[in-house]
C-alpha cells in the first residue's frame, strides 16, 4: 500500500526536533523568516526546555494560506535532529508524512514505520568533510538541514541567502560558511530526492503590512513609546526578554543626543519585592515606570501591590505567564495567573488587567496600561504569556499617532494646588471616584502623608469603621468605572450560532480556527475574546445572549470562568470549561475535539433547559 | 518630641532660618509613641538639623517602613511629603523615588526589625546602589510595635523583659555597611542630640547612601536591667569615638583645631565635615582600619558612636547610571517618545 499525504500548497506543518544549545534556533528562525518574507501566513512555536544545553527542544512551523497559524498537531514533515527523541518524534508524523534525519548513522530498525517516508541526509558527514572546527561542524549541520528544507519545500533560495547576508554582513567568514552549508543541504536534497514534496510553498502577498515580532519585544516598545523612564526587574523566564528588549531600545533611542546622558534608568533589583517597590516609588514621584515578571514574581509582589492599590499609586506590572505553582515549568506556557493578578494581595483588592492576544496588542496595551494606571491611580497588569511573549508572531505593522500624549490622570499642577484652600488626598472629584493627587516637590500645600495604614478621605490615619469603608467603597467604584475605559472584548458572531465560545489571550488563534472548523461541521458558535478586567458590559451581555458558553483557557482551575461567575450576573450553569494546561500553545484540534466531546456527551445544561 | 499639646501661639522670639522658618515649621503632628521613647528624641534631632540646614519642607521626602520608628516621619516636617510604606520595603521604594526625581532630599527612618530582619536584603542593595539618601535606623534591639520580641541587633546575652537571653550574634549595620562598600556610616545615641545633629547635617550633604544607626531605647520593652540597649547601659558603655562639626559650603573655618588629631572631609556640595577629635591614627576614609577599630571596641563591650566612615568618591546611583543632573521626571516628552516615523523605520528589523 502507498501512503501519501494530499498535495497541498501553503498548508502544512513542520516540526523540528533538536538538542538545546546546538545552534538550531537560528536555522529554524531562518526558515520561518524566509517563509514570512515569501508573503505567506506562518507561525513558529518554540517548545524548549528549562535548560541551557543538552536537553531536547522542538520548533514547530505552521504554514497556512488562510491565515490559521495556531499550533498544528499533524506534522507533515519531521526534521529529526535529536537521536534521543527519535522514538517519540517519529511517532508524531502523520501517516504519509516525511522524516528528514541525519543519515550519517543508520536509523534503528524499530523506529521504522511503513507509512512514513524517510529523507536521509548525511549532515554530519558532509559537515565534517567541509568544515574544520568542531563547533563549526555542529553549527553548520543546522544550516545544512535548512538548505535541504529549502529544496524540499520550495523556499525561495534568494530570500534565504539574503537573510544570511543580513545576519553576517560584518562577519565574512561566517557568511561564507553559512552559505556553503546551506548549499550542501540544498544540493544533496535536489540530487537525491524528488523536490519539492507534495506539500510545498508558493509565494503570496499576505505580509506586505505585517511584521514578525514577539510579544515581549512589543511590550518593551510600548513602554518606550509610553514614556517610561524607570524600570525595575528581577530576571525570570519568560519575562526576561521584556527588559532585555527595553534596555536595547533605550540604548538606541533614549541616549540624549546633546549630552550623551541616559534619559532612563533600569534597575536590576535584588528580588521582585524590591522591583515592585521601586516602581511604586518612581510612580509616586510622577515617573512612568514598570516591572516585568512571571507568576513567581507576582507571588512575591503581593504585599506591595496591596499598598499601591490602597495608597492609590499607579503601577504597571507586566506578567508573562508560565506554567504552574512553585517553579513549575518555566519555559512552558499557561494562563494560570489570572486570579492571582486580578485580586493580588491580602484584603479587599481588585486590579485592572489587560489581556493581549498577540504581540500587536502587547504594544497597544503596554501604552494603554500607563494611561489607565495614571488615570485610575492603581496597579495595572499586562497579563501576557510565554507563547505570545517569546514566539515570533506575524502581526500588522505597529502604528503610532504622533498626537498621542500621556494621560497622566488628575495630577494637580503647581497653580491648581496654589488655588486650593487645602489639599486632601483621597477626596473623589465630582463623582468620578478619582481623587486628584499631587507630586512631591511641586508645591508646599500639596504635601501629604502616603500610607498603607487605614486612612480616611482626607488622608489622615483612621480606625473608624465608617471612615475606613468610605474610602474602600470609592476604590471599588473606581475599579468598576475602569470597565468602560479598558479594551472591550472582541466578539465575532455567526449566523445560527447555538452557543458561545469565550476565550482569552494567546488562545485567540486556536479558538477562532476551532470555531471555523466547527462551523464547517455544521456546529455554529459565536466567539468572544476577553481583553481586560474589569469586564465591560458586553461580556455579561454576550453570556446573557447565549444559552450556554464554553470558556476555553489554559489553566486547571477555570480561572477565567471563575472570574466571570464572580464578576458578572452569569449563572454558573451556563459556563462550561475547556481546559488545556500541559504547557504547550493551544491547537485548534484540541478545542474542536473537546467541544465536540462535551456537546455529544453532556446533554445541554439541565438547569438552563429547565429554566427556559 | 514630647507628647504634650503645643501652644497655638508662637513665641515671638522664635528664631528663623535662612528661609524665614522657625523650628516649629519643621515639626510634625503630635507623637503617639510611648513617653520617653528614644525615637522621639531622634525626631527632635532631625527637626533641628533640617531647620538649621534650611531645607525647603516640600522638597523633602520622608520615607519609612513599618514599626514604631517608621511612624516617626509623621512627627517631623508636616510640610514634606511622607511615605510610610510596608515593613522592610522602604529601601526599594526610596530607590525608585530617587531614581525618578533626584532633586528631592530623601530621609528614610527605619527600625532594627525593619532594616536588619525583614528588609535586610533591601538595605544591603540600597547600600550597593549608593542611593543618595539619609537612612536612619532607630535601633532598640527589639520589635517595639509587635511588643518586644528580640530583633536581629540584640546582643548576645542581652535579656528580654521576661528574662530570656538572646544567644544569636547581632547584626551590626555599621560593620555590615563597611563590608558592602557603604559610603557614609555613623552611629548615634538618641540621648545625645548634640552629637547627632551635625552627623545628620553631614548625612544630608553626602553624595550617596548615608547610614546613621541610632541607639534609641525602647522604654516599654527594652529598658530594663539586663538589656544592652537600655538608656543606662548605653550611657555606661558608649564612647564618643569621633567628634565632628558640619561646616556648610563656603563658610570660613574659624574654630580652633583640637589637639586630639583632626582631619576633614570635603563633601560633594563643598561643605566640610571636620573631625575635631578622633582617636590616634583614626582615618575615617580607611575602611579596613575603621572595621578593626569597631571590632576591637565591640569585643571590649564598648558602643562606638560618632561619624565613623566617609567615602565621598564612590559614584551614586545616578552617576553609575549616567542619568541627567535634573530629575528624570522633568525630561520633556519630545525626548522620551521616538515618534511615528522612527517606529516605522525600526520595524524594518522585524521584516
Ligand atoms: C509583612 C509584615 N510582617 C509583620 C509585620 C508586623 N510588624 C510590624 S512592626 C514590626 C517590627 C518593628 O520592629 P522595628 O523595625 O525594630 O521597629 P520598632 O517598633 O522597634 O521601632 C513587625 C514585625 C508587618 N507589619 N508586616
Ligand atoms: S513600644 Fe518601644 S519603640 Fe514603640 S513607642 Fe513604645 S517605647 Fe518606643
Ligand atoms: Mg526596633
Amino acid at each position: 500500500m502507498e501512503y501519501r499525504v494530499s498535495p497541498r500548497i501553503n498548508d502544512f506543518a513542520v516540526k523540528l526536533a533538536n538538542v538545546n544549545g546546538t545552534g538550531s534556533a537560528s536555522a529554524n528562525g531562518l526558515i520561518m523568516q524566509a517563509i514570512f518574507r515569501m508573503g505567506i501566513p506562518v507561525s513558529g512555536k518554540n517548545l524548549f526546555p528549562s535548560n541551557i544545553q543538552g536537553l531536547p527542544t522542538w520548533y514547530e512551523i505552521r504554514v497556512n494560506g488562510d491565515g490559521h497559524v495556531s499550533r498544528a498537531l499533524d506534522y507533515d514533515l519531521m526534521v529529526a535532529m535529536n537521536a534521543q527523541t527519535y522514538d517519540r518524534d517519529l511517532k508524531e508524523v502523520r501517516s504519509g508524512g516525511y522524516v528528514l534525519y541525519d543519515s550519517s548513522w543508520p536509523l534503528d530498525d524499530h523506529l521504522l514505520r511503513e507509512d512514513i517516508h524517510l529523507i536521509g541526509v548525511p549532515l554530519a558527514r558532509m559537515c565534517i568533510e567541509s568544515f574544520a572546527e568542531p563547533r563549526e561542524r555542529t553549527l553548520m549541520k543546522n544550516i545544512a538541514y535548512a538548505g535541504a528544507m529549502v529544496a524540499l519545500l520550495e523556499i525561495d533560495m534568494a530570500i534565504v541567502e539574503a537573510l544570511i547576508k543580513e545576519s553576517f554582513s560584518r562577519k565574512p567568514a561566517l557568511l561564507a560558511s553559512n552559505t556553503r552549508a546551506l548549499r550542501l543541504g540544498y544540493d544533496y536534497a535536489k540530487e537525491h530526492f524528488a523536490c519539492p514534496l507534495p506539500f510545498r510553498l508558493s509565494p503570496m502577498n499576505a505580509n506586505a503590512d505585517k511584521i514578525l515580532i514577539d510579544g515581549n519585544t512589543a511590550i518593551a516598545l510600548g513602554c518606550l513609546y509610553a514614556g517610561v523612564t524607570v524600570a525595575a526587574w528581577y530576571p525570570i523566564t519568560p519575562a526576561t526578554s521584556v527588559m532585555d528588549g527595553f534596555k536595547n531600545l533605550c540604548e538606541k533611542y533614549r541616549k540624549d543626543p546633546e549630552t550623551g546622558e541616559n534619559n532612563y534608568i533600569i534597575l536590576q533589583a535584588e528580588d521582585e519585592l524590591a522591583a515592585i517597590g521601586m516602581v511604586i516609588g518612581a510612580m509616586w514621584n510622577g515617573a512612568r515606570a514598570f516591572t516585568s515578571t512571571a507568576g513567581p514574581g507576582i507571588s512575591l509582589m503581593n504585599e506591595l501591590l496591596g499598598l499601591a492599590y490602597y495608597a492609590e499609586i499607579p503601577v504597571v506590572v507586566v506578567d508573562v505567564q508560565r506554567v504552574g505553582p512553585s517553579t513549575g515549568m518555566p519555559t512552558r506556557t499557561q494562563q494560570s495567573d489570572l486570579l492571582e493578578c486580578a485580586y493580588a494581595s491580602h484584603g479587599d483588592t481588585k486590579h485592572i488587567l489587560l489581556l493581549p492576544g498577540n504581540p500587536a496588542e502587547c504594544f497597544d496595551f503596554a501604552v494603554k496600561s500607563f494611561d489607565l494606571a495614571d488615570r485610575f491611580q492603581t496597579p495595572v497588569f499586562i497579563v501576557s504569556d510565554l507563547d505570545i511573549g517569546m514566539n515570533d508572531w506575524v502581526v500588522p505593522k505597529l502604528d503610532w499617532d504622533d498626537s498621542y500624549r500621556p494621560d497622566r490622570g488628575r495630577v494637580l499642577t503647581h497653580d491648581e494646588i496654589e488655588a486650593l484652600p487645602q489639599f486632601h488626598r483621597f477626596l473623589g472629584e465630582n463623582g468620578t471616584q478619582i481623587a486628584p493627587r499631587t507630586l512631591p516637590g511641586v508645591h508646599p500645600k500639596g504635601a501629604y502623608f502616603t500610607r498603607g495604614s487605614g486612612h480616611n478621605k482626607f488622608g489622615l490615619y483612621t480606625e473608624i469603621p465608617d471612615e475606613y469603608q468610605e474610602v474602600m467603597d470609592r476604590l471599588l467604584l473606581k475599579h468598576r468605572a475602569a470597565a468602560s475605559a479598558v479594551p472591550p472584548a472582541l466578539i465575532e458572531e455567526r449566523r445560527n450560532a447555538e452557543f458561545g465560545v469565550i476565550t482569552v489571550g494567546g488562545c485567540d488563534a486556536a479558538v477562532r480556527e476551532a470555531v471555523e472548523n466547527l462551523a464547517a461541521n455544521g456546529i455554529f458558535a459565536d466567539f468572544m475574546r476577553i481583553r481586560a478586567f474589569p469586564f465591560g458590559r458586553e461580556v455579561e451581555q454576550f453570556i446573557a445572549d447565549h444559552e450556554f458558553c464554553f470558556v476555553v483557557e489554559q489553566n486547571r482551575d477555570s480561572q477565567l470562568k471563575s472570574m466571570l461567575i464572580l464578576e458578572t450576573a452569569a449563572p454558573k450553569e451556563k459556563l462550561q470549561s475547556v481546559l488545556v494546561y500541559g504547557g504547550f500553545p493551544l491547537s485548534a484540534r484540541t478545542v474542536v475535539d473537546e467541544i465536540t466531546r462535551q456537546l455529544t456527551r453532556v446533554p445541554q445544561p439541565v438547569s438552563i433547559r429547565k429554566g427556559k | 518630641m514630647p507628647s504634650i499639646a503645643k501652644p497655638a501661639v508662637l513665641h515671638p522670639s522664635a528664631q528663623r532660618n535662612e528661609l524665614g522658618l522657625t523650628l516649629r515649621d519643621y515639626e510634625g503632628s503630635m507623637s503617639t509613641l510611648c513617653a520617653g521613647c528614644g525615637h522621639d528624641s531622634v525626631t527632635a534631632a532631625i527637626v533641628r538639623a533640617l531647620w538649621e540646614l534650611s531645607v525647603e519642607p516640600h522638597k523633602l521626602a520622608k520615607m519609612s517602613g513599618i514599626g514604631c520608628s517608621s511612624k516617626t516621619p509623621a512627627y517631623f516636617v508636616t510640610g514634606a511629603h511622607g511615605f510610610n510604606s510596608a515593613h522592610g520595603r522602604m529601601p526599594p521604594i526610596a530607590t525608585g523615588a530617587n531614581a525618578a526625581n533626584r532633586e528631592l532630599l530623601y530621609i528614610g527612618v527605619s527600625g532594627d526589625g525593619d532594616s536588619l530582619s525583614i528588609g535586610l536584603g533591601h538595605l544591603c542593595h540600597a547600600i550597593r546602589r549608593n542611593v543618595r539618601m539619609v537612612y536612619i535606623i532607630e535601633n532598640n534591639g527589639v520589635y517595639g510595635l509587635t511588643k518586644g520580641q528580640f530583633s536581629a541587633s540584640a546582643d548576645v546575652g542581652t535579656k528580654s523583659k521576661k528574662g530570656e537571653a538572646n544567644r544569636m550574634a547581632p547584626i551590626d549595620p555599621i560593620q555590615l555597611g563597611l563590608s558592602l562598600g557603604a559610603t557614609f556610616l555613623a552611629r548615634g545615641f538618641s540621648g545625645d542630640k548634640e552629637q547627632l545633629v551635625p552627623i545628620l547635617k553631614a548625612a544630608v550633604a553626602h553624595r550617596g547612601f548615608a547610614i546613621i544607626d541610632v541607639v534609641s531605647p525602647c522604654v516599654t520593652f527594652n529598658d530594663h536591667t539586663g538589656s544592652t540597649k537600655s538608656y543606662l547601659y548605653t550611657r555606661q558603655h558608649r564612647i564618643r569615638a569621633t567628634e565632628t562639626d558640619y561646616v556648610p559650603p563656603a563658610t570660613e573655618i574659624l574654630t580652633e583645631i583640637s589637639p586630639r588629631g583632626e582631619t576633614a572631609v570635603t563633601l560633594h556640595d563643598g561643605s566640610v565635615v571636620r573631625f575635631s577629635a578622633v582617636p590616634a591614627d583614626y582615618n575615617p576614609s580607611d575602611r579596613l582600619a575603621v572595621a578593626k577599630f569597631l571590632q576591637e571596641n565591640a569585643a571590649d563591650g564598648r558602643i562606638v558612636t560618632g561619624l565613623l566612615y566617609v567615602d565621598e568618591a564612590t559614584p551614586n546611583i545616578h552617576e553609575m547610571n549616567n542619568t541627567p543632573a535634573k530629575a528624570l521626571t522633568s525630561v520633556p516628552w519630545s525626548k522620551l517618545c521616538p515618534g511615528a516615523e522612527m517606529l516605522n523605520a525600526l520595524q524594518e528589523e522585524f521584516r
